[in-house]
């Protein structure tokens, strides 16, 4: 068992802090427009919807071959790595993921490492145990270094700073960066990030990065990234980890076109992203840069057990492009935060689970009005709805002897399942329905004024006074 | 998923399945649905032991208990007609949950399938297969129209109620900003997460009012009760008159057409 | 047992009984980008690098380091790194010293020389191996003579590109040119300058990488 401790459990306080941000106009008006921005950026890249859905299909088609054959992948990635040169480590927490990384970085007396954008890294929560070992571990990504020097989380999967306004990042550069002056100007907010990472690219020694895609057929790590700080940190330190889920592989190089156009226009609206940097080796004699070392860490921190499940499986289909937090009502509504996983929105309300156990999760799986907006704009087709439907099935259900995931059952409350089995007992039987909603509307409105949540912001339900049924009646004796 | 039941012939039978919160808490989206039916010459069947499609249970987790109340509606439909639903999600839990609700029992999913076949959600069997174009009668006005998330994305039916309004001479059909959007309802959801829920429901009613429609219309009473209700519950906090009325787009079709003549 | 015959077993133990069929991805290409003509492939090319905010130049091969020339000259840029033992870069070291532009060269590892780079070297001039019309991008393999810090940290990075190497797609690229049977050390695609939205959703330029990326595309007979 994982020592692996979170701060919280992300299901309790959730509608504390989504309340939060509902009750605060100013935020509800800083996500809409960004969202409304990225949405319409998307829409833009797919003006022909029979393109969409063919190469969606093909997206999805592509996921699931490959995670049909993934163990036989992983083996197939690993002997290609190390033919190159690139060594590979596999994890099965996120306290062994840390204690690989940590070992690389110690083992050369090293202390200071750049980060490329990792969501990997922040499952693990790499940066508390670098921290904790007295290793620096800045991140490069702007949005990122934005968040940790705010000493916050990523709030977006792709837009990690998306909650703040310029405003909040200019004084924080000013209080934060020794001898900044204050400025909201964007430009020279980027300028003064830039000249402050570019001194840490050129001094530090090891550099981390996540993987978008890994290539078993020719061991390659891809990356996909605008800033360039992912090169950077692939590139001019002395050694390279990589960290990855062990779900994203492809058999084959020609996977990556399809999945690469799907991620890049779904997640920002670009056709491209500015770098794609496709890796399969450590620097070789007589080339003069590039890492001397490579190192691929591999985490299954419960994708295995979404892998073991057929319905399950299809969360792995994921290629983190956020396309289902930004069409997203109740992420538009509350932000990445409230929410309290590594994995905001739709997509980590599925996945969440199986990283942290139902126990951890099991409230979350109700924050949707299963709208279905995020299986829409899936480029990989995940059927999102389905899957909260899945989970909240394994939440509520009475513990079961062999469960399908860890803390199957946490939710159970034996008080709800009675109502449920009660609400079946009368709604299977024509006889039981009829007498209870011809008493619901004889006696409707002897139902109170308040109607708990529901006339929180609604005024109460009252059955008519006369059912369909009765109206049809009386028309038809007519 | 978009996948729109086959056109059908004009058929002379139709049942009708109300949806549990027609049948207790709209009955006139229920009657005007049925009378817009017969007025195209049509025989509707309403078979009285029908109940609820058993969404509620099956989208909070309930399997097994929604699968109790759905066999219960298997029973209903003996004939080979179409089934029409005054509801895109009830229609979307018939046609589309069905099949896999029942995927362990095969004679049930037998059932389940052969239903999925001809279930219609009432405005798309009105554009599809009756080819219906109301005549308007009414004097002018405005209206907006909310399409339910089922009906858009389960069912995909989101053009077809766009289209009878689209037929009314005299009615202006305004457009809301994200319309796309949910209204916050997602049935237990509007109870398990009223902070969110409240907020879906707040600004769906601040972009409905804000096309100065003087109603809203829908196919889907489950967002209308949280529409409506929210609306309502907002004049009486700052205490004027109603401000948005609304009704079952059935209910508009037919008084725009002539009323029950 | 270790992390990795644990990991593996249980994805064993799970692995579905049935294969799914290698989906078809050349298909798909085939019907959804179907081949152009080199002049569309050049104007697709350029509109997309362009939107990007890249500059494009045409040039003639006879002609074009006095393009680059003005390029740098534009700028009161007087330092190009080039790369030795290239066609391009020897011309450019031919060329450009006459004309006040100092020639420095990535040759020696980066370690003998890194803080130069990042604080001295204002350009780099580098070939593309080839480019993608459908995204406006540029293909490069860095290799021994242009190693991969010379496209990133200068901050004006030029760009060298036949136009008759550019392909419809990436799919197009890396399926005529076989890459899958071996890839180099790092192959790149660029589709314009460093850029980032990380601040409340505004595009600046420059985040990391160069903040200008110029293109010379050489067109007309060899």
């Amino acid at each position: 068992m994982s020592e692996h401790t979170l701060h919280f459990k992300p299901a309790e306080g959730f509608r504390a802090r989504s309340k939060a941000v509902v009750d605060s106009p100013f935020l509800r008006q800083s996500f809409r427009g960004a969202m409304d921005f990225l949405m319409s950026k998307r829409a833009a890249q797919f003006p022909d919807p029979e393109e969409l859905e063919s190469l969606r299909s093909l997206g999805e088609a592509i996921r699931q071959y490959n995670l049909a054959k993934l163990p036989d992948l992983l083996l197939q990635l690993e002997s290609r790595l190390t033919v190159n040169g690139i060594k590979v480590h596999w994890a099965e927490t996120p306290d062994e993921a840390n204690a690989i990384i940590l070992g690389i970085v110690e083992g050369h007396g090293a202390t200071r490492m750049v980060k490329g954008k990792s969501m990997v890294s922040e499952e693990i929560e790499l940066n508390h145990a670098a921290e904790a070992a007295g290793i620096e571990a800045l991140e490069s990504d702007m949005g990122e270094y934005i968040v940790q020097l705010a000493n916050e989380k990523p709030s977006h999967i792709i837009m990690p700073a998306i909650h703040k306004t310029k405003e909040e990042i200019a004084r924080l550069f000013h209080e934060k960066v020794p001898g900044v002056d204050y400025t909201d100007n964007v430009d020279a907010l980027i300028q003064i990030g830039r000249n402050v990472l570019r001194r840490k690219f050129l001094e530090a020694e090891i550099g981390l990065s996540g993987v978008n895609f890994a290539v078993a057929e020719t061991g390659t790590l891809c990356l996909v990234e605008n800033e360039g700080n992912g090169r950077m940190c692939t590139t001019a330190p002395a050694i390279h980890i990589a960290i990855t889920g062990i779900e994203k592989i492809v058999e084959k190089l020609e996977h990556v076109p399809p999945l690469l156009s799907l991620l890049t226009r779904s997640a920002t609206g670009q056709n491209i992203s500015t770098y794609f940097n496709m890796i399969s080796s450590p620097r070789k004699p007589g080339e003069k840069d590039g890492p001397e070392e490579v190192h691929l860490v591999l985490l299954d921190n419960g994708r295995s057990q979404a892998y073991a499940d057929e319905q399950l499986r299809k969360t792995l289909q994921c290629i983190r492009c956020g396309a289902c937090m930004n069409h997203c009502p109740v992420y538009t509504r509350i932000g990445g935060h409230a929410y309290g996983t590594t994995y905001p929105g739709p997509i980590g309300k599925i996945i969440s689970p199986h990283m942290l156990g139902l126990d951890a999760t099991a409230g979350l799986t109700t924050a949707s009005s299963l709208c279905g907006a995020c299986g829409e704009v899936c480029p990989v087709k995940i059927p999102i709805p389905e899957l909260l439907i899945r989970l909240r099935n394994e939440a509520f259900s009475a513990p079961q002897a062999k469960p399908a995931m860890r803390g199957q059952g946490a939710g159970h409350s034996p008080l709800i399942s009675a109502i449920w089995r009660g609400w079946a007992l009368v709604y299977r039987s024509p006889a039981l329905y009829r007498a209870a909603s011809w008493l619901g509307s004889r006696f409707g409105w002897l139902l109170p004024a308040h109607q708990g949540a529901w006339t929180s912001v609604r005024e109460p339900l009252r059955p008519a006074p006369q059912r369909l049924r009765d109206r049809l009646k009386e028309r038809n004796k007519a | 998923m978009t996948n729109p039941t086959p056109q059908a012939r004009r058929p002379a039978d139709v049942y009708f399945f109300a949806t549990c919160v027609v049948d207790q808490f709209f009955p006139d989206a229920g009657m005007d649905a049925i009378t817009l039916l017969e007025r195209q010459g049509i025989r509707v069947h309403f078979p009285e032991d029908q109940t609820c499609c058993g969404q509620p249970a099956y989208s909070s987790g309930f399997e097994e208990e929604a699968r109790r109340v759905a066999a219960q509606q298997l029973t209903l439909f003996p004939n080979d007609w179409p089934v029409v639903v005054p509801s895109g999600s009830c229609a979307g839990m018939m046609k589309h949950h069905y099949p896999t609700l029942f995927a362990a029992d095969p004679a049930r999913k037998a059932l389940a399938e052969k239903l999925s076949a001809r279930v219609y959600e009432l405005t798309q069997f009105l554009v599809e297969v009756l080819d219906f174009k109301p005549q308007d009668c009414g004097s002018p006005c405005t209206v907006v129209l909310h399409t339910s998330c089922s009906a858009r994305r389960e069912m995909g039916v989101h053009l077809t109620g766009h289209k009878l309004l689209g037929e009314l001479a005299q009615v202006t059909v305004a457009r809301q900003e994200h319309e796309a959007e949910c209204c916050g309802f997602g049935g237990t959801f509007s109870i398990k997460q009223p902070e969110i829920s409240g907020a879906m429901v707040e600004d769906k009613v601040k972009a409905l009012k804000a096309t100065g429609a003087e109603r809203v219309v829908s196919a889907d009473c489950g967002c209308l009760m949280n529409i409506l209700g929210h609306a309502a519950w907002r004049d009486k906090q700052e205490g004027r008159a109603p401000s948005l009325p609304g009704e079952h787009i059935a209910s508009f079709l037919l008084r725009r057409s002539g009323g029950e003549q | 047992m270790s992390a990795r015959d644990r990991i593996l077993g249980k994805l064993r133990q799970n692995a579905p009984s049935t294969v799914r069929s290698l989906p078809d991805v050349a298909a798909w290409y085939a019907s959804h980008r179907p081949s152009e003509t080199a002049d569309a492939r050049v104007a697709r090319f350029r509109h997309y690098i362009e939107l990007a905010h890249a500059e494009v130049y045409s040039v003639s091969r006879g002609d074009w380091t006095a393009t680059l020339h003005q390029v740098l000259k534009a700028r009161g840029i007087d330092r190009l790194l080039v790369a030795e033992g290239t066609p391009h870069g020897e011309l450019a070291l031919d060329e450009l010293p006459p004309r006040g532009v100092e020639c420095s060269l990535y040759d020696m590892a980066i370690e003998a020389w890194k803080s130069e780079l990042f604080n001295a070297t204002p350009a780099s001039l580098t070939a593309a191996r080839g480019a993608i019309a459908e995204t406006g991008t540029l293909i490069l393999w860095p290799d021994e003579k242009e190693p991969r810090l010379m496209s990133l940290v200068p901050p004006v990075h030029i760009v060298l590109l036949d136009a008759t190497k550019i392909h419809n797609t990436f799919h197009e690229a890396m399926t005529s040119e076989g890459w899958a049977d071996g890839l180099p050390t790092n192959a790149l695609l660029i589709s314009g300058p460093s850029k980032t939205a990380d601040i409340q959703q505004t595009l600046a330029y420059g985040a990391h990488g160069p903040k200008e990326l110029i293109v010379l595309l050489l067109e007309g007979e060899a």
